[in-house]
């Protein structure tokens, strides 16, 4: 208590609402390196909090819906990789694209549904279609999405064991068997929006570490997708038929890395808990998957080991991505710092008069 | 469309309300607020909210902790020590001093209490009702924003999306009231639909808590920070009133003495869908980035590799 009452004192020096007089509400917190060197010549950033308690609440989301964020992705880079190998004749690529398209995004609809307080009420999400919210658009998307994903990969099931079928059920199989290409292009153009709407849904929050993430998660989201589909055409694709799925993987692990750089130069304080706690530790581990499996894309074409060491290892990456960038928001919500500093620093550049 | 962000002359007309009322809100003028906490006990009474942990925080008075789901009137209490100043006078007011004991010029304290009722905010631009995907969120005739709790399917996305942390979906075992909704305020639609006012501003005991239409609440609040002004108390300021800020304006508005953040408010709350425009093109970037890659995947190195 008496320590925790010099450094405010220590502080006081720096912040003028101490130096009028004013004693700290709750707790005072500090940004940036400890006060290693007293005459530093930069001070350290102060800001205020209610007992230290959250300004923003963290959302009630759990684990399925960084789950969902991974799947939802690996879904939509299959769809692309399914379709491509269809029309370019790569039978193997493409019943692994368009399998993995429909069990992933079967198991993201599971886990979008479980993650409702009221699952139940699920297809009150169909009741009005809101350009101004993310939700709302994507559940739009994936009614699109789904059922042409759902046929294709349906299609790729029943259509080889079909004489083993009873009569009755054939001719659908086989109406399905000639609506899955078409399909699984329909699905491959849809599945674009649904790797990166995601993006959407986090940044337009008020939590800090999404907010701030705007310009660069899209892209951050669309490269960790590419590189989990491609990680996992490379995992159950023969090399032969594989090179798309290289060529994806190591260009969706390409922008992940580099719009994940740009991304944190860009956010200030809000980067800070995408390097510390568990949302630190998640994205060290994304980073190097990540780039170990880009690295071992190029060598995936010589070796099938290589080749499913590395789709392994991009899929663990995007993995990580998903959980180390929901977790690290869900931190900055929880500490009033990463969302009073940043205001405060608006209302001191003089960018915003503050409410 | 609705505008997004920045002034709006009545949001009610702007949600498509055909004959909108008068936009209400509360005025809370926190230098009459005695902390009685009866506006959180009216709410709860009035509005059946569930008892949400009956806990000793360790923060003053305070032991309700925050707005959630189950408070939607949450009343912060905090404590100061201030060096008095010099135009006061000393009313020889009780002391912590021991008798006998007298007080040296150096070491006196003044102490003092802020006390605020927090509330819902009912933004001009609401960032819980923008992203709401079912519609249970909405505008009511009054300007202020409802929940639906017979629409709301739980899915969460209003709480991280409030600039202000106040509404939260309910915890609680399934089959009780509401739980696994989003709640919050509802500015006693119920009551205003009747002709009565919000049962925190009636059971306010100071007027700490005013209610009414806001175009005469932000009149009333002007000539309140101009008469403490006169008064002395010159930290004395005003939250949410401007229309100019980053939710283009709050319904229910504060008279502060201290900075925001000293009460647990945002200094710049900004609603998060003022950026989206931008958000939506990026999206759509990186979307048609994903389908060239994978396009230029199949069509690269020519052919079969």
């Amino acid at each position: 208590m008496t320590e925790h009452r010099a450094e405010l004192h220590a502080e006081g020096r720096l912040d003028p609402s101490v130096r009028n007089g004013a004693a700290p509400a709750g707790r005072r917190g500090r940004v940036g390196r400890r006060r290693r060197d007293e005459h530093q010549m930069v001070p350290d950033a102060v800001f205020t909090s209610y007992y230290g308690r959250p300004v923003v609440k963290a959302s009630p989301w759990e684990a399925d819906i960084p789950a969902y964020l991974f799947l939802g992705g690996l879904a939509a880079g299959s769809s692309l990789l399914g379709a491509g190998a269809g029309l370019t004749g790569r039978p193997v690529l493409r019943r692994a694209g368009r399998v993995s398209a429909l069990g992933a995004i079967s198991v993201s609809f599971a886990a979008l549904v479980h993650d409702l307080g009221r699952p139940a009420r699920f297809v009150n999400m169909l009741r009005v279609a809101k350009p101004t919210s993310p939700m709302s658009v994507g559940t739009w998307i994936l009614t699109g999405y789904g059922p042409l994903a759902g046929l294709a990969g349906a299609a790729e099931l029943l259509v080889p064991v079909v004489d083993r079928l009873p009569c009755s059920v054939r001719p659908p199989v086989r109406l399905l068997g000639r609506l899955a290409g078409p399909a699984g292009v329909g699905a491959a153009l849809v599945a674009p929006a649904v790797a990166s709407y995601t993006a959407a849904l986090l940044a337009n929050t008020s939590t800090p570490t999404w907010s701030a993430s705007r310009k660069q998660l899209p892209f951050v989201f669309v490269g960790s997708a590419s590189a989990a589909a491609g990680g996992l055409g490379m995992l159950l694709a023969p090399v032969s038929e594989a090179g798309p799925a290289r060529r994806l993987a190591l260009g969706g692990a390409l922008l992940e890395l580099g719009a994940e750089r740009a991304m944190e130069a860009s956010m200030g304080v809000t980067a800070e808990p995408l390097h510390q706690g568990l949302g630190g530790t998640l994205m060290r581990a994304s980073k190097a998957l990540t780039a170990m499996g880009a690295a071992g894309s190029l060598l995936a074409r010589r070796s099938r080991i290589a080749a499913a060491v590395s789709g392994a290892a991009l899929l663990a990456g995007s993995v990580c991505t998903r959980f180390g960038i929901f977790e690290a928001g869900q931190a900055s919500a929880r500490d009033p710092k990463y969302t009073v500093l940043p205001q405060r620093q608006r209302i001191e550049r003089g960018e915003t008069a503050g409410a | 469309m609705p505008s997004l962000s920045g002034p709006l002359s009545d949001p009610a007309a702007d949600a498509g309300w055909e004959q909108p009322q008068p936009r209400k809100g509360f005025f809370t003028d926190t230098s009459v607020c005695i902390g009685c906490k009866a506006c959180e006990v009216a709410c709860k009474e009035w509005n059946g909210v569930p008892e949400d942990g009956l806990n000793l925080l360790g923060s003053s008075y305070d032991n309700t902790g925050s707005l959630s789901a189950s408070t939607w009137r949450h009343v912060a209490f905090i404590e100061q020590a201030r060096t008095p100043a010099s135009n006061t006078v000393s009313l020889g007011m009780p002391s912590t001093v021991k008798p006998g004991e007298s007080m040296s010029p150096e070491s006196a304290t003044e102490f003092r209490w802020l006390m605020s009722s927090d509330v819902c905010k009912h933004c001009t631009h609401a960032g819980c009702l923008d992203v709401c995907p079912t519609g249970s969120l909405f505008r009511t005739e009054f300007g202020t924003v409802v929940v639906q709790d017979d629409i709301c399917n739980g899915c969460g996305y209003c709480v991280p999306a409030c600039p202000f942390g106040v509404i939260d979906r309910r915890i609680g075992e399934q089959g009780q009231k509401n739980v696994g909704i989003a709640q919050k305020c509802t500015l006693c639609y119920d009551r205003l639909g009747a002709g009565n006012q919000p049962a925190c501003a009636q059971a306010c005991p100071t007027e700490s808590i005013q209610f009414g239409d806001l175009d005469e609440l932000r009149e009333r609040a002007a000539a309140r920070v101009e008469a403490l002004h006169a008064q002395g108390v010159s930290e004395a300021r005003l939250y949410g009133e401007s229309s100019d800020d980053g939710v283009g304006g709050s319904g229910a508005f504060f008279l502060l003495l201290d900075q925001p953040e000293v009460y647990g408010l945002p200094p710049d709350p900004v609603v998060p869908t003022r950026d989206l425009p931008q958000l939506w093109r990026h999206a759509a970037l990186a979307a048609a980035g994903m389908l060239a890659g994978a396009v230029a995947a199949f069509v690269g190195r020519g052919g079969r590799r």
